[in-house]
């Protein structure tokens, strides 16, 4: 057996096992550790398939900056208690049986495809050199349109995120009412 | 590498996914499952790109790169997507305290 391949199965039995405890850990926190794994093995696998630009744009992006996002998110609502109402016992067997019916459906369906290989360690196309000439002729529209929406989407979370002005202005009054006391203390 | 095993892994990757989804009551929870789905995608997209490449490598040199260029844009598309749920799930907590996604059924009334 040679060498990727070891590092294929190896990969493959990670990246499972860390998406289940993903799935299945309670801790919020835990989840987004275990999800992190996940997407680095998934990048192991981008490197095995010599796509190095897309492994090292996976680490950066979804483990660099997305990830941080969940966790700072959940850092500062202090989820990391396991507080979580559960589904009930029915619900999530349900859930399974359904998720095990789709995974049974699709492997049946697609046992019988043929055997093609995928190169694994050779060819240039995944390298940054060929894969920034194609983007920019090419695909240098869908890039430009790219960039219309992150900036849509960044007005669109600033927007939402941004809060009431009504509960501020009720605040404000709580807080006059609560000075006016010490005002009056203070003059007699 | 036979490109059924990327297929599998790829299908095994995108279930665990869905049963996330489906059992699960946090919205964060619920969120990272969705990222998973698009990750299992975009490495299935990765291994058909190759196997595009070497099947076409003798006529196009750079037969298979849309692929890859392909889960670039959809990694774009999902740092969009994660800015934007992640605001929607923060003004959830402030108006409920608390991120359970059945809160969610008062969009009905």
């Amino acid at each position: 057996m040679a060498i990727t391949q070891i590092l294929f199965w190896a990969l493959s039995v990670l990246a499972l096992f860390s998406a289940l405890m993903m799935v299945t850990s309670k801790n919020p926190v835990f989840s987004v550790l275990w999800l992190i794994v996940t997407f680095f093995t998934i990048s192991g696998h981008y490197i095995l398939l010599n796509a190095q630009f897309l492994a090292v744009v996976n680490i950066i992006v979804y483990a660099g900056a997305i990830m941080v996002l969940f966790l700072f998110v959940i850092m500062l609502m202090n989820l990391s208690k396991s507080t979580e109402p559960q589904k009930s016992r029915w619900l999530k067997m349900a859930g399974a049986v359904a998720g095990g019916c789709l995974l049974l459906v699709l492997v049946a369906a697609l046992r019988g495809t043929e055997t093609r290989m995928a190169e694994l360690g050779t060819g240039k196309i995944g390298l940054i050199q060929n894969l920034g000439h194609v983007l920019f002729t090419e695909y240098v529209v869908p890039f430009e349109i790219a960039s219309i929406l992150f900036l849509s989407a960044m007005v669109g979370a600033v927007v939402i995120g941004k809060r009431d002005e009504r509960p501020a202005a009720v605040s404000e009054e709580d807080i006059r009412k609560v000075e006016e006391p010490k005002e009056a203390m203070n003059l007699s | 590498m036979d490109i059924r095993y990327y297929i599998f892994l790829s299908i095994a990757l995108f279930v665990i996914g869905i049963v996330g989804v489906l059992t699960r009551r946090n919205a964060i929870i619920i969120f990272m499952c969705i990222e998973l789905m698009l990750n299992s995608v975009n490495l299935l997209l990765v291994a058909f790109s190759k196997m595009h490449h070497l099947a076409n490598a003798a006529t196009n040199p750079t037969a298979g790169s849309d692929g890859q260029l392909f889960v670039f844009f959809i990694m774009v598309v999902a740092a969009a997507e994660v800015s934007v749920g992640l605001a929607i799930i923060v003004m959830l907590f402030r108006n409920t305290h608390s991120i359970d996604i059945n809160f969610l059924n008062r969009l009905k009334h």
